[in-house]
């Protein structure tokens, strides 16, 4: 609904952050001319909830661990990795070999689960329901492995530093494997459904273009930069968990189309080639997953007490299904917290491409081309738009600009 | 552009700043079965020195990756670390590069690299908010995180007195005010 804004009714007074009717707080600040869009701003921090300060002020760091779980309720496992990865390498542990593959397991699981997610998501943001249905009925089935696996749909609780809390066993691999068939099975599908289909292949080609060079100049990482063609990927470049034994390999969208255009279309491709590696990934590590112990040190005490006296830095980095994770931590003996703890998680740079990509944008593309990013804070709950035109300054509020987009498909030439 | 190995990389450092650089160490550890090497790099330069360090970074690689900058109240000084990765989009073959600069509490500034990296802009907005470092000709000056109503002249990360303020901190049930 566009209402419009009296002088004292300025845009600061909050309808989020926290409104029954929104998902995630994050504002825009648009300038348009007409329907297209001259400048864009974005407004984070509704949702801080000072975590660094929590591990370096009051919790130990195996407290930590369960506060980097709810980071996100989605990457909820990529941050525990990076975090126990920082807190090993400061106190010197080595997670014994096996834990290294159950946790790249999980992780990408995790993923396969957040691109199916996204992927709905996108469809729902151009109108097209009868998709978004269909894909969170395909990603019900890794929600059930997952359960399976962790015993916990959302936050799985795997992680220790020096290893991981449950073990994959013997038992379990035919119903994992069932899952990874199942996968295998629908993904010609599902890969018919985004890339072949008309709708979509019209709402999302040439939208939200971010070119190479911008890309990594404003640092995008994970699948939004390797969409604009920067092969840069963790588990490709940098050596952790079981990742570091198989031959990972970024995914470009040239890999289904021969070049890089950068734009929303290309950004499906990238995330569905990924939930097939990442299916590959599962099936490999099963299949090399060495035996072993799953803790270097099952006796939480004691490991408590060695964190205490440890003294050092390190540093942890995963690719987490939105891009790259990052955790540094500073140890000082004798202290029971952390002496520092920053954590990077992927739409912390992924927003800076945001005024890029909009640019040059209708109104009505703002929902696809924001979700094209997967930002972690996914909802537009507020947009701010002035019309330089009229110079009247308006309030849309995301049912408003949802309606624009699914009109906007609506209006296609058939 | 040709890649260096870990060791010559610092070395290049020194060659490069001369007085400026304080030292570097390379970390190496083994990973998993096949025992692949994670390395990370460890360079210390005096403040000075600074823009010329992450300059010298673009002559290791065209677009470094800031991931972003960590900051640490070590008491008498603030320590700065801009982790970068460099060598990336090849198997196996990036390193992380962790450039250190501590800061005096008296003279908290440290010039902006937003010129060189645009999208170091969100990370120098937070360490100024968060660790009271001034970021010298920052393009944008507004807090990132903060909400407006946030008190001026506190910052959360700080350990010293210009920490949060006491009546701001909840304190759970069962648990004692440090």
């Amino acid at each position: 609904m566009i209402q419009e804004e009296t002088k004292k009714a300025t845009y600061n007074i909050p309808v989020g952050p926290i409104h029954p009717a929104l998902k995630e707080p994050i504002r825009l600040a648009l300038s348009v001319d007409g329907e297209e869009i001259v400048d864009a701003d974005v407004f984070v921090g509704q949702v801080h909830r000072g975590i660094e300060w929590l591990g370096m002020n009051r919790n130990n760091p195996i407290q930590s661990i369960y506060i980097a779980e709810r980071i996100c309720g989605i990457c909820n496992i990529c941050h525990p990795f990076s975090f126990v990865m920082a807190v090993e390498h400061a106190a010197g542990i080595t997670p014994p070999p096996r834990a290294d593959y159950i946790r790249a397991i999980t992780a990408e699981m995790e993923r396969i689960h957040s691109h199916l997610l996204w992927a709905g998501v996108a469809a729902h943001e151009i109108g097209f329901d009868t998709v978004f249905y269909f894909t969170w009925r395909v990603r019900e089935e890794i929600m059930d492995l997952i359960e399976y696996v962790t015993g916990n749909r959302v936050t799985k609780a795997m992680f220790q530093i020096g290893g991981v809390r449950r073990d994959i066993t013997e038992e379990q691999l035919p119903r994992i494997r069932q899952s990874l068939d199942y996968y295998k099975s629908i993904y010609d599908k599902l890969e018919k459904v985004f890339l072949d289909d008309k709708t979509i292949r019209m709402r999302t080609m040439n939208v939200g273009i971010l070119k190479k060079e911008d890309a990594l100049k404003l640092l995008t990482c994970g699948p939004s930069g390797r969409a604009s063609g920067v092969p840069k990927d963790v588990r490709q470049d940098q050596p952790y968990g079981a990742y570091a034994d198989l031959g990972i390999k970024a995914m470009t969208p040239d890999m289904v189309t021969g070049t890089v255009v950068g734009d929303v279309y290309d950004r499906i491709i990238v995330r569905l080639l990924e939930v097939k590696q990442a299916v590959e990934i599962i099936e490999q590590c099963l299949e090399n997953m060495p035996p072993g112990p799953i803790l270097a040190q099952p006796k939480t005490a004691v490991l408590l007490k060695a964190l205490t006296q440890a003294e050092g830095e390190g540093l942890g980095r995963a690719e987490a299904p939105r891009g790259e994770v990052f955790h540094y931590v500073r140890m000082e003996a004798g202290q029971s917290t952390l002496a520092t703890w920053k954590v990077r998680a992927p739409t912390y740079v992924n927003l800076m491409s945001v005024p890029t990509i909009l640019k040059g944008m209708q109104i009505a593309d703002v929902p696809i081309t924001f979700a094209s990013l997967d930002p972690c804070m996914s909802c537009t709950n507020r947009v701010v738009i002035t019309d330089r035109a009229i110079s009247r300054r308006s309030v849309i509020d995301y049912e408003e600009l949802h309606r624009l987009s699914v009109e906007k498909t609506k209006e296609l030439p058939q | 552009m040709e890649k260096l190995t870990p060791q010559a990389i610092i070395d290049s450092f020194g060659k490069e700043l001369g007085d400026g650089f304080v030292g570097g160490s390379v970390y190496e550890r083994e990973v998993a079965v096949k025992k692949n090497k994670f390395r990370s790099l460890w360079v210390e330069v005096k403040k000075s020195a600074f823009r010329d360090a992450v300059k010298h970074i673009f002559h290791l690689q065209e677009y470094p990756h800031l991931a972003i900058i960590s900051s640490s109240d070590l008491g008498a000084e603030v320590e700065l670390i801009y982790h970068f990765t460099i060598y990336y989009g090849y198997h196996l073959e990036e390193l992380s590069l962790g450039l250190r600069v501590k800061l005096p509490k008296n003279d908290l500034k440290i010039p902006t690299i937003t010129d060189l990296i645009p999208g170091a802009l969100f990370t120098e907005r937070e360490t100024q908010e968060m660790m009271g470092v001034e970021v010298v000709d920052i393009p944008d000056k507004r807090r990132l995180f903060l909400p407006e109503d946030f008190p001026e002249g506190a910052y959360p990360w700080r350990k010293d007195e210009k920490g949060p303020p006491n009546d701001m901190l909840r304190v759970l049930p069962g648990r004692e005010q440090k």
